[in-house]
């Protein structure tokens, strides 16, 4: 059955049990085809919970560079018997199952048209190890060891890669590279053919980098110069905080004295962070938080003070699924609007929508920046696919030497030199008015920070006319806002169709490769990645310009469209929506099949024939 | 509209040490009902920080929601205040404190403020010891909204309506020495000679430092049955001590030199005297001070004064080993790591 090679373009699940350790074999096995010089996209698809049940580990490779994850398994290594029944039923025709055949297979999970790569991994294991720990963990080491004689994955990269990963603890070297050994000797003995699916090395990744989004927000807390993180745990942002406690404790102590520049605290819950956060940075030291859907719901109050009062903050969302606890462990962008209009009143909010790592650091490191500049909380919209798995992005960089935009913030000096201090008088005629950090000055710039109404003066009143002089200054400001924030992004020179397709976040890897194979059929489209709320003029002249206009989301309703609807009246029946809300990333070709429905096409045949397969534990 | 106090005081009014005169320690006239216990502990407050002479602007007043929280607004006009949400004033203070731990920290909350919406947060501001005076105008009502019962009004008392409160109260105190607060006082906003020798020691505790101050509400508990009116209060109040603070560098007198006196340094050599009333009470001692309250609770007596002292704690600075710079004074070259750093760092993640 053996026919045409398929180099470097399909899709590998491992299915796992929850906490047996496999994470770390299988981000080898992913980090080892980046190595090769591949193009590859690792996600883990992983349950709520802390040991026992399914998950997946699915690792699409992509000579052509496509990032978005891909519907249909060409290669199943199946670890866990409890989903084995779905996973074989979810397999198309002519793909590949490796699984533990010390038990031989029951009759029910037999198909004919599927290809069967039985590796004895509980034998081996019995056999090698007295430990049932480590019969566990090296049973994860030894299917790697396998699928590199199955794929031709470089035995020499893993073997590099384990060295890096135990150095200082060198005696778990050898073992681990006997394991890779005993899955690889096993394949060689037992099985003649390398798989129709293969690596080949490559040169395509030049310096980027494999690194998820959540450790490299904390580098952009770190490189941003903040020095409190007030947090509560919750998925999928915890591992924010966690990095930038490493990443603080590693360059942030001061040698001499031993004592930390910075301060983490782990509050009671949401509110308490987003306070500490607003606290420090009234006091002007840089903040931040980071939640998700559930966390941002429970600081809407503050943020609303924080809108209103004019302090700066910076609160990193890691978006998942929601409403409600919703899928805790599972993606989607579906805190655009609470997040966009987040409190009671008049309110909104500045939002930066990364989709990379370099992304995310950028605009972490950026958002700080921008808190103090405008003085408003900026919120980063991240998302779980973007946060808790490793992409290929750009290498982390900054342009020079960097000095913190401090904003209007007045000195001793020139309180010293001013007529009277005003802190909501808008002095720029920008809508930013100048603030005091507290312990400035002797007996000039103090004022009272509050979430009632007052003056320019920042004396409390219940005065109509200054209240709406105050609320349509802070009007002002957003539009000056529009001049700070990421611009979008474009993905042509000019403009190529009357089509256009709107997209932000991780959607951009699918949107992009959906847009690529539509054009293939002669279906050309503009598009643009949008990168910030709120939306300048790039924004309303790319909808202006185009007839019709798709807006690929990840969430039920619509709400970057409701949103660009909202803020800028455009006609509803302009912007289309492409949706997906399962939890799990976006296709390409599901937006596809969306799009060719509205043109009336016929999607793309080399993709329509994949089946959907659905991930569920039986 | 706004209100301001007339600037015209007169001329010769007494300085302090740093040259500043009292007025130089008030705010904007109050908006408060005329005699209310909030005004008085206001007035305290100002006694006490022209008489520490604490630079205002080293001085940072944080507030929640309610007729206490807008009391910042009507003393120290030179410090920076920040009036947040409702029972949320703890959590803005820690992030406060921790971007600068060179400013002077209070916190002026109410009954409901702490007891009720802000019970999660002030638990857990005494848990991590954040140093700052924080004071509770605990009037157990909730005048804003016109007289309902508030988590502090005591089991059996009356509102105005002629309601009588059902529930327990939450004694704050008693709370606050459970969770391991290091400075615990209770006073009454009628009795200013206790008030501000309490206010300038707990300004002086180098951590978390609660003082209760039972403060009649006039316009909406203060009515026959309550058991937070000036009447009530004054009929039932015992003290545990006289209080009086020496601050550092002053010559020490012996005043209280006595057999039933206790003298205490403060970390940063200012002294305590109390002079015992209550027998058999040490207030270093945290059974013996959860004793007191319980036996002056069983007698229907409001406990007042000092009535739990643990200087040797740490606050949350000393906690975390911030460094001693405030980390808003901190720089780039400080904060930054340098750019190959950034490159070892991509380096590492291919």
């Amino acid at each position: 059955m053996q026919t045409h090679p398929v180099i470097n373009d399909f899709v590998v699940r491992f299915a796992n049990v929850n906490g047996t350790g496999s994470a770390s074999a299988n981000n080898m096995f992913a980090k080892a085809i980046f190595r090769m010089g591949i193009p590859v996209t690792p996600k883990n698809i992983f349950p709520s919970n802390i040991q026992g049940l399914p998950t997946w580990y699915e690792v699409r490779v992509s000579d052509k560079g496509y990032l978005g994850r891909r519907e249909g398994v060409d290669i199943m290594i199946c670890v866990n018997p409890q989903s084995m029944k779905a996973d074989i039923a979810g397999l198309k025709s002519g793909s590949y199952f490796v699984y533990d055949n010390t038990k031989p297979l029951h009759k029910e999970f037999i198909r004919e048209d599927i290809n069967y790569i039985g590796i004895p991994l509980t034998e081996i294991t019995l056999r090698e190890y007295t430990d049932p720990r480590q019969r566990m963990l090296f049973k994860n080491i030894i299917y790697v060891g396998a699928m590199s004689a199955l794929i031709n994955l470089d035995m020499d990269i893993l073997k590099q890669i384990i060295s890096e990963q135990f150095q200082g603890k060198e005696k778990l070297i050898a073992p681990n590279h006997h394991a890779l050994e005993l899955g690889s000797q096993y394949v060689k003995e037992h099985y003649s053919f390398p798989l129709k699916f293969k690596l080949e090395r490559r040169d395509l990744l030049k310096d980027k980098i494999l690194f998820e989004g959540n450790a490299a927000c904390a580098l952009g807390a770190v490189f941003g110069g903040a020095t409190v993180a007030a947090w509560y745990p919750i998925t999928p942002s915890t591992s924010v905080v966690d990095a930038f406690s490493e990443y603080a404790e590693k360059f942030r102590v001061d040698p001499e004295s031993g004592k930390n520049n910075y301060a983490i605290v782990q509050a009671e819950d949401e509110l308490s962070a987003i306070g500490m956060v607003i606290g420090a940075m009234w006091n002007g030291a840089r903040a931040f938080t980071a939640t998700s859907g559930p966390g941002v719901s429970l600081m809407q109050e503050f943020l609303g003070l924080a809108y209103f009062a004019e302090v700066p903050a910076v609160l990193i969302d890691v978006q998942r699924t929601g409403p409600s606890t919703g899928m805790p462990t599972r993606t989607q962008q579906s805190d655009i609007l609470c997040a966009a209009y987040a409190s009671h009143g008049d309110t909104k909010h500045v939002l930066v929508i990364p989709s990379t790592p370099s992304e995310c650091f950028e605009f972490t490191r950026q958002a700080f920046d921008l808190a103090d500049q405008l003085q408003t909380p900026i919120i980063v919209m991240s998302d779980l696919d973007l946060g808790m798995n490793d992409h290929i992005s750009d290498p982390l960089a900054i342009n020079e030497d960097i000095k913190f935009k401090r904003g209007k913030v007045l000195t001793a000096e020139e309180l010293e030199n001013m007529d009277r201090f005003g802190r909501y008088l808008d002095s720029d005629k920008d809508g930013i008015c100048y603030r005091t950090i507290p312990g400035t000055h002797p007996t000039r710039g103090m004022y009272f920070t509050r979430g009632s109404s007052r003056d320019e003066y920042a004396i409390y009143t219940e005065d109509g006319a200054a209240y709406k002089r105050n609320m349509d200054r802070l009007n002002k400001k957003w539009e000056t806002i529009k001049s700070y924030v990421p611009q979008p992004e474009f993905y042509q020179n000019e403009q190529t169709s009357d089509l256009g397709v709107i997209f932000y976040g991780t959607s951009v890897y699918s949107a992009l490769e959906a847009k690529d194979d539509l054009a293939s059929q002669g279906i050309h489209m503009d598009a643009m990645r949008i990168r910030s709320f709120p939306f300048n003029e790039e924004v309303s002249d790319f909808i202006s310009a185009h007839r019709k206009i798709f807006v690929i989301e990840q969430n039920r309703d619509a709400q970057m469209r409701s949103l660009l609807i909202n803020e800028m009246d455009i006609n509803p029946d302009k912007l289309i929506r492409v949706l997906n809300y399962d939890g799990l990333p976006i296709t390409a070709h599901h937006i596809e099949s969306i799009i060719s429905k509205h043109l009336d096409v016929q999607p793309n045949a080399s993709k329509s024939n994949l089946e959907s397969t659905s991930i569920s534990a039986s | 509209m706004s209100f301001q106090r007339p600037n015209f005081r007169h001329p010769e009014l007494p300085v302090n040490e740093l040259g500043y005169r009292k007025k130089d320690y008030e705010g904007s006239l109050s908006t408060l009902c005329a005699g209310c216990g909030h005004d008085s502990i206001g007035g305290a407050l100002i006694q006490a920080c022209f008489e520490l002479n604490i630079e205002p602007h080293k001085l940072a007043k944080l507030s929640g929601i309610g007729c206490s929280s807008k009391t910042p607004a009507y003393f120290l006009g030179n410090s920076h205040g920040f009036n947040s949400v409702h029972g949320r004033m703890p959590s803005v203070a820690t992030g406060a404190n921790l971007a600068n731990r060179d400013l002077m920290y209070l916190g002026v909350s109410g009954d409901d403020d702490t007891a009720s919406i802000g019970m999660g947060q002030f638990v857990h501001l005494i848990r991590r010891n954040l140093n700052i005076t924080y004071i509770v105008m605990n009037n157990g009502c909730y005048g804003l909204t016109k007289g309902q019962d508030s988590a502090t009004a005591d089991k059996g008392s009356k509102s105005k309506a002629g309601s009588v409160n059902e529930f327990q109260n939450i004694d704050l105190p008693g709370l606050a020495i459970e969770l391991g607060a290091g400075f615990v006082a209770r006073s009454f906003s009628g009795d200013k000679t206790q008030l501000i020798p309490l206010i300038k020691a707990a300004m002086a505790h180098p951590g978390f430092a609660l003082i209760d101050v039972i403060s009649p509400c006039v316009t909406f508990n203060n009515n026959v049955g309550s058991t937070k009116s000036y009447d009530y209060v004054r009929e039932h109040i015992d003290a545990t001590s006289t209080i009086d603070f020496t601050p550092p560098a002053e010559e020490i007198t012996a005043q209280y030199a006595d057999g039933s006196s206790l003298q205490l340094a403060m970390h940063d050599g200012s002294l305590l005297h109390l002079r015992k009333i209550q027998t058999g009470w040490d207030p270093t001692k945290k059974d013996s001070a959860v004793r007191a309250l319980h036996e002056a609770y069983a007698k229907a007596e409001i406990l007042t004064g000092l009535i739990y002292i643990d200087e040797n704690q740490e606050d949350l600075h000393a906690l975390l080993n911030t460094t001693e710079t405030p980390l808003n004074k901190l720089q780039e070259k400080e904060l930054v790591p340098n750019s190959s750093v950034l490159n070892d760092l991509n380096a590492s993640f291919r």
